[in-house]
């Protein structure tokens, strides 16, 4: 019996090319790009490539792509970074309830240290409440940070939109996008949007983990946090992770090569579980409906059975999913996004997440939907009263 | 510097005849514990004292970290070896140690002398007199207390001088494998590791058993009781562990037995399995981490209800504890952060809203007959099905 892989969100297996550059790069072009011979040309020619794919598909330049140790580093770049550089020019941040705990964790520091921070409120289907935004819209805002696809539950935040509002009403403040979920699912054009930095993450795309970038428009004024050999322009120092670069360019340049496609696909497995998930009783199913949510991720509760039992359950079957965000699971606290879209208390212990990439098939799904429907009856006979 | 240990041990000294034997064990456990870290070490008993003698690449923390660990120790005494061809090349050594360690406060001090070298020209008495009167003059920030010193300086008087005045505190209890063996009812909970520590410490090789039932309880939280075997293993030596896959039978309570008797019913079965392996392996008794009051399951009446299951006596050494006490404990030993990583245990899952907390033996032995038809089999499975493990300390 193979396996079912449905927690993409959480990592992806790297792919085939990925694994051949990242080889290539530590058996034959090992050299430090800040060297000046030729091995050093060598290894830097690697993040010129990189840099220019990554370019290429948001439609930036080479230089405003920062390279990082994964979403977690851009994110704090991003918010840390323009607080450091802004904070005479105001200090107030907006962010929404449903962040990755790598936005609201840098941007609790910041209220730690004086700042301003309002909550973009979401309603059940986790879509922002954009009066609310437009009304704390003002000169003191120097920081705004919504991602663009909700990590838990697939929730599509309209970023073009904030973004309007953000520059029309709030002229000092740069907008920061976590679109760590969204990269490779949707084309996001940041110049175009208004998007001033935008954080994207190798190993959600068939990368390799501890790679990843910040895109930073040259207008915005956004401080190092990381300080040293001054790589990156200056902007992020220490020796640059070369296999991890050149497999993120790979990885990036894969995940938009037949995208339609590739997006269709998605849905229709995404259609396919929410419609076999439906006929099942006592499934909720959390995030926005239809082509609104992001295609790759459903979340549901299974009333009257705990999430993790039920995890370890398909996993026995070979059927992998994640209780809550994978990132987060020694925590006990309830989910920040079920919070953030008022679920009730027994949905937040039963909520799993299943995650695709394009690989994944309808005969697996249908496969994970007959396991559901042979191990439900008994996993809600045993429970606790 | 020093390069020599004396091991000052309590409770050994005291066992008559079987004195030797009591050292050969902990002279053995001071070597395995030796043996895990860099440097090389000879252990040696001398006239009724177990030295250290550290040479190559040791290191001083690492290595009373080692011995701090090994039970039967009570004090750990890093010695200062000089020379002692007369009189005078004494007083040289132990000055020069006294102004090393002992010239920064006012503090009080005495002279403690052996002559075990009788040879040496004055008595134990004369060297005390003179060498405090030395030091006297040399160090003006000590005076002699001679009934509550603050400084007890030992000069012992061999082929050459050790001296010492510091005692670094070892863990007392007696050396592991000098007290037969017991099985350790082992959760991923804060109280049995300090119960197995406990045990231990009183010279008890350890065994141990943990109930897992998985999908209910995770691949990590078996990884937990591992960790937590581990840490247990680093003062007991290396533990047999057994993991007992325990869903069926507990999936077969919930559906036989009151709901309310479930947390009882079942840990009468897991000490009956628990039980079954300490014959196996020839253990002479059973150890859980209860403490009376605690849990339902751990009132008086609840402990006796999952007693009467078992044949070998059960040992309880936190039965008088408060969970604050055993906490304490835990953290000194060094299991606590690992013990509250937060993954589901079987005792936890399935819980009733309002367990009995006074069960009455009749009514659980009536309750369990509607087991019989199956649960003989469940138990022969389980046995069968377990997994053995040697864990040994990182």
């Amino acid at each position: 019996m193979n396996e079912i892989y449905l927690d993409n969100s959480s990592t992806t297996k790297p792919s085939r090319a990925v694994l051949e550059i990242v080889e290539k790069t530590m058996a034959e072009d090992w050299g430090n790009p800040s060297s000046m011979h030729k091995r050093g040309v060598d290894a830097e020619r690697y993040l010129k490539q990189t840099a220019k794919i990554l370019a290429d598909i948001l439609k930036v330049k080479d230089q405003e792509i920062v390279f990082t140790s994964g979403g977690t580093e851009a994110n704090n770049m991003a918010i840390l970074g323009t607080a450091l550089a802004n904070r005479r020019a105001g200090r107030t941040i907006l962010t929404t309830g449903m962040e990755h705990p790598a936005v609201s964790e840098p941007v609790r520091v910041l209220e730690e240290f004086g700042f301003t921070v309002k909550i973009i409120p979401t309603d059940e289907e986790g879509r922002l409440d954009l009066t609310f935004l437009k009304e704390n819209l003002n000169d003191d805002v120097i920081l705004v940070s919504t991602m663009y696809v909700n990590n838990e539950i697939g929730a599509v935040v309209p970023v073009d939109e904030v973004a309007r509002l953000v520059h029309e009403l709030a002229p000092q403040a740069l907008y920061h996008v976590d679109a760590i979920q969204a990269f490779g699912k949707y084309r996001i054009y940041p110049r175009r949007e208004g998007i001033d930095l935008l954080s994207v993450s190798g190993h959600k795309l068939h990368g390799p983990k501890g790679s990843g970038f910040l895109y930073v428009s040259q207008t915005a004024k956004v401080r190092p946090i990381i300080y040293g050999g001054g790589q990156n322009g200056g902007r992020r120092s220490g020796t640059e992770n070369v296999p991890g670069i050149a497999g993120l360019g790979v990885a990036a340049r894969e995940a938009y090569t037949d995208f339609d496609q590739k997006i269709d696909h998605l849905y229709q497995l995404r259609d396919h579980l929410i419609e076999g998930l439906r006929r099942i009783d006592g499934v909720v199913i959390h995030g926005m409906p239809g082509r609104e949510g992001a295609p790759q991720i459903v979340n549901a509760a299974f009333t009257g059975v705990g999430a993790e039992v039920l995890l370890h359950t398909l996993e026995d079957h070979q059927i992998y999913i994640s209780a809550g965000s994978a990132c987060s699971t020694h925590k006990r606290s309830g989910s920040p996004t079920l919070t953030a879209i008022h679920a009730p208390k027994e949905e937040m212990g039963s909520s799993v997440r299943f995650s695709f990439c394009e690989t994944n098939t309808i005969e697996e799904i249908d496969r994970t939907l007959d396991v559901l429907r042979d191990v439900l009856p008994k996993l809600r006979r045993y429970q606790a009263r | 510097m020093y390069d020599t240990f004396l091991l000052k041990y309590g409770e050994i000294g005291i066992k008559g005849n079987n004195r030797h034997l009591f050292e050969d064990a902990l002279a053995k456990k001071v070597r395995e514990a030796l043996r895990r870290i860099s440097g090389e070490f000879e252990v040696t008993k001398e006239r009724g004292r177990v030295y250290v003698h550290c040479s190559g690449e040791w290191d001083e923390e690492e290595t009373i970290d080692a011995l701090q660990h090994v039970f039967g120790i009570v004090g750990i005494c890093p010695v200062r070896v000089v020379s002692c061809e007369s009189y005078e090349t004494l007083r040289d050594g132990v000055l020069a140690y006294m102004k090393e360690e002992h010239s920064k406060k006012e503090e009080t001090f005495k002279v403690k002398t052996r002559r075990a070298n009788k040879q040496f020209p004055m008595t134990s008495m004369q060297i005390d007199a003179e060498l405090g009167h030395d030091i006297l003059e040399a160090c003006p920030n000590l005076t002699v207390d001679v009934h509550r010193p603050d400084v007890l300086l030992d000069v012992e008087v061999r082929d050459e001088a050790y001296i010492y005045s510091r005692i670094i505190p070892g863990p007392g209890g007696m050396p592991v494998g000098t007290n037969g063996s017991a099985m350790l009812c082992l959760s991923g909970g804060i109280d049995s590791p300090v119960a197995g520590w406990m045990v231990a410490k009183r010279g008890v090789t350890i065994d141990a058993t943990y109930f897992h039932a998985p999908p209910y309880t995770s691949e990590r939280a078996k990884q937990k009781v591992v960790d937590l075997a581990k840490l247990v293993a680093k003062y007991s030596g290396p533990i047999r562990l057994h993991i007992v896959n325990f869903t069926d039978i507990q999936l077969y309570i919930y559906d036989q037995c009151p709901h309310e008797e479930l947390t009882i019913i079942m840990r009468r079965y897991m000490m009956k399995i628990a039980e079954h392996f300490a014959r196996e392996r020839g253990d002479l008794g059973l150890v859980t981490g209860e403490s009376i009051g605690q849990v339902s399951s751990q009132t008086m009446q609840s402990l006796l209800c999952t007693n009467a299951v078992c044949t070998l006596p059960v040992y309880r050494p936190l039965i008088g504890f408060d969970k604050n006490d055993i906490v304490e404990i835990s953290k000194e030993i060094g299991t606590y952060e690992t013990s509250i990583l937060p993954y589901e245990d079987c005792c936890t899952i399935f819980v009733a809203k309002h367990p009995v907390t006074k069960p009455n033996l009749n009514m659980i032995e009536r309750s369990e007959t509607h087991l019989s038809e199956k649960i003989d089999d469940l138990l022969q499975t389980a046995i069968e099905t377990t997994e053995v493990m040697t864990v040994t300390a990182d």
